[in-house]
């Protein structure tokens, strides 16, 4: 069919074209891409690794770290990590919150209950991470066209991945001048960079910038009970799945009801494209070369 | 209707007719949908009904987002996030609104540039194309304003960017910047009015999409040839068309249907795709984000918008010569409103004597360099604005301008257009030859 294909590529030259408007936000440039349970069309949170995240999460994260978006409740939700009642109830008395009617109205602190939220970032120049997955993109190419995220994805979870797995030794180049601030990491592109790391022309010798946040993790950081891998790059991979649960705790059910959508409406299309050329056909007769 | 001889409605039954003689709506509804219309349409006449489900769609999807958000500055981000988390079905009816906007817009732009191919803009249908005109000014400032309401970093900074676009109006500039924001910065004056236009404008454009079908109902349809439908007898115009009902009704849910599929697939796989990261960061008046780029639909008027810098010599001119009256950034401003007047006073800068670009040689490569233009644009709209951006950003917009004021006005004189097929008829039967005797036929009915 000319017309399906004329469309696919048409809407794929339009999505490639103006995917590419991400790069603009001059995040993240290359990230390594990680095989998330998630990505591709049939992919989905894997229960247990998310359960592991919101471990990684819970021990090491939200010392400084809040998920002001997120309620409690939502860990028991389907397609999340799937806590049992009793733990998710466990699991909220394990925080604190400012509950303003208690104390005759003047409010008080209480232990949290599956009804609140997450407490807000308790840094505050530690940024709330309930929706940090959606905020930051990776795969941005080629040149900006954003290709790259039809195939990758949007590369949220791997820029966070990236960054906790980013920290390097500082280049011997920043030696030479100033101390900077906070901690080299390769794949942080938008915090500060010593004068000494840049070529007369202002462009920078080495990736990456300096980030505040020291790194967070080292690896066998925590225990798993589930006996899991406890290195560095198991613990990011895991946090950074959490996270993105976190901002986007509805994906199951979307990618569910965008493969129902897509296969009812395909058979509907080809219901209408039979129906369109039995009618059709008094009007045409076959088709002069 | 159309001036086009054919059957009106003819009611029998005493109820069908006592409403013909006090409230004739049946009637009206019965000549909209049996309108006879050119029976050689091909698929680029489909995106006008994809834009009305698409403008409905957002109605509705619209009005139940309305049932759950806040328009206030310290709770609209955490509003949009309860309807993505709490509300039922909230995440998808959300996603649906957003990426709808680009169904839109990515229809409307099919829609504009089959009507320059195939001219759909020239005598008698000017009425159409400026209403059409009107209505992607109307869109462009709908979903400007719906994009705000979330109240992310982009939202806040684009405003920010977009309203100080009229601060650079000369003398009134400032006043006017202010009047639209109800305020001298972005804040919740301009959250709670965005809110409210974002809701009523809409409903102007679905009038406009009314009075927009009434117009081209009245004049007929165009078609592929640009050759008229014979308004000679009821029998000549039969041989040309074919009614709305069924013919191109089921012919324009089959490709909706196809359409739809795809906007089920970048909905339920990549809703973010041709969103922007930053607007799931809360607005922050103290943090502005590194780059401020509107979404893919607006990027060729913002590249055309931005191309016009001061070192450019025509903007030093037109400066010097208005007493720095028209800076830089007001030459910028009035480039990307003119770049929508240009294209609305097509039906008066074509000269040409033949409607139909298939017929017309020279100006098919004008036309498809138009529509790489417009491409080009897009993608460096959404570039830095540096080097070789600005060079690039500069000769897509020249083009633009040159397209509409220069080249359309001189095609029509020097070049030598083919003939058109004296009817429709024959330009049907030239693709389909008449099915003889019924039998069953192997033809695909896609031109």
């Amino acid at each position: 069919m000319k017309l399906i294909r004329n469309l696919t590529l048409s809407a794929a030259t339009a999505l490639a074209l103006t995917g590419g408007q991400a790069m603009a936000a001059g995040e993240a440039g290359n990230v390594p891409d990680v095989d998330f349970p998630f990505d591709g069309m049939f992919g989905s949170y894997d229960q247990m690794q998310l359960q592991r995240g919101l471990q990684v999460y819970t021990e090491i994260c939200s010392a400084c770290h809040g998920l002001e978006h997120v309620a409690l409740r939502t860990l028991g939700d389907d397609g999340g990590p799937g806590l049992p009642e009793d733990q998710v109830f466990a699991y909220a008395e394990y925080y604190e919150v400012f509950d303003p009617l208690l104390f005759d109205g003047e409010g008080d602190f209480r232990p949290a209950t599956p009804a609140d939220k997450f407490p807000a970032s308790g840094l505050a120049n530690a940024p709330d991470l309930s929706l940090m997955a959606k905020a930051r993109a990776g795969f941005h190419g080629p040149y900006g066209t954003g290709l790259a995220q039809l195939w990758y994805g949007m590369g949220g979870a791997e820029y966070i991945n990236a960054i906790l797995t980013g920290y390097e030794e500082e280049p011997e180049c920043a030696l030479e001048g100033e101390p900077m601030d906070g901690y080299y990491n390769k794949y942080f592109t938008v915090g500060g960079f010593p004068d000494s790391c840049k070529y007369e022309d202002g462009t920078h010798k080495v990736e990456g910038s300096w980030i505040a946040m020291a790194p967070p993790l080292y690896g066998d950081d925590v225990e798993y009970a589930d006996g899991h891998a406890t290195d560095l790059d198991s613990i990011a991979e895991d946090v950074s799945a959490f996270l993105m649960w976190t901002a986007e705790p509805k994906l199951n059910a979307r990618k569910e009801a965008g493969l129902t959508g897509v296969v009812f409406l395909a058979i509907l299309s080809v219901l209408l494209y039979l129906t369109n050329k039995r009618l059709w056909a008094p009007h045409k007769g076959k088709k002069e070369t | 209707m159309g001036g086009i001889p054919h059957d009106h409605y003819d009611p029998q039954s005493d109820f069908e007719k006592g409403m013909q003689k006090r409230l004739p709506i049946i009637g009206l509804a019965y000549d909209t949908l049996m309108i006879p219309t050119p029976k050689n349409l091909n698929w680029m006449w489909i995106w006008g009904i994809v834009l009305v489900f698409a403008l409905v769609m957002q109605i509705v999807t619209g009005i139940v987002l309305v049932m759950h958000y806040v328009p206030h500055v310290d709770m609209a981000f955490a509003s949009i996030e309860h309807i993505m988390r709490d509300v039922n079905g909230g995440h998808m009816i959300r996603y649906f609104h957003m990426n709808g906007a680009s169904l839109m817009f990515f229809a409307v732009y099919m829609h504009i540039f089959r009507g320059l191919y195939y001219g759909s803009y020239k005598a008698p249908r000017e009425v159409t194309w400026v209403l059409g005109s009107l209505m992607l000014v109307l869109m462009m400032g709908i979903a400007f304003m719906g994009y705000v309401l979330p109240w992310g970093q982009m939202s806040f900074h684009g405003t920010a960017v977009i309203t100080g676009l009229f601060g650079a109006i000369p003398f009134v500039g400032e006043a006017v910047q202010t009047w639209l924001l109800g305020a001298s910065a972005v804040g919740q004056p301009a959250l709670n009015r965005f809110f409210s236009l974002h809701y009523l404008l809409p409903f102007v454009l679905l009038g406009l999409t009314i009075l927009h079908v009434w117009a081209f109902h009245t004049t007929g349809n165009n078609n592929p040839t640009g050759v008229e439908v014979r308004r000679t007898s009821k029998e000549d115009a039969a041989k040309d068309t074919l009614p709305f009902w069924p013919y191109f009704v089921i012919k324009d849910l089959f490709a909706l249907a196809i359409i739809m599929v795809l906007f089920m697939a970048v909905v339920g796989f990549m809703p973010n795709y041709l969103g922007h990261p930053d607007n799931y960061i809360p607005a922050n008046a103290l943090a502005t984000p590194a780059h401020i780029v509107p979404e893919w639909y607006l990027l060729p008027f913002y590249a055309i918008l931005r191309a016009f810098t001061a070192d450019v010599w025509l903007v030093m001119l037109v400066e010097f010569i208005s007493f720095g009256i028209i800076d830089a950034k007001f030459f910028g401003v009035l480039a990307m409103f003119g770049a929508i007047v240009v294209l609305a006073l097509a039906p008066w800068l074509d000269t040409s004597s033949v409607r139909s670009g298939r017929y017309r040689p020279m100006f098919k490569w004008w036309f498809w360099l138009l529509v790489a233009d417009f491409i080009l644009l897009m993608w460096v709209g959404a570039r830095p604005a540096e080097f070789p951006y600005d060079w690039i950003a500069l000769i897509g917009s020249t083009y633009w301008f040159a397209y509409f004021l220069v080249i359309l006005p001189l095609l029509g004189v020097i070049e030598k257009p083919d003939t058109p097929p004296a009817t429709i008829e024959e330009d049907f039967k030239a693709h389909y030859a008449p099915n003889v005797g019924g039998t069953k036929t192997v033809s695909t009915p896609a031109e």
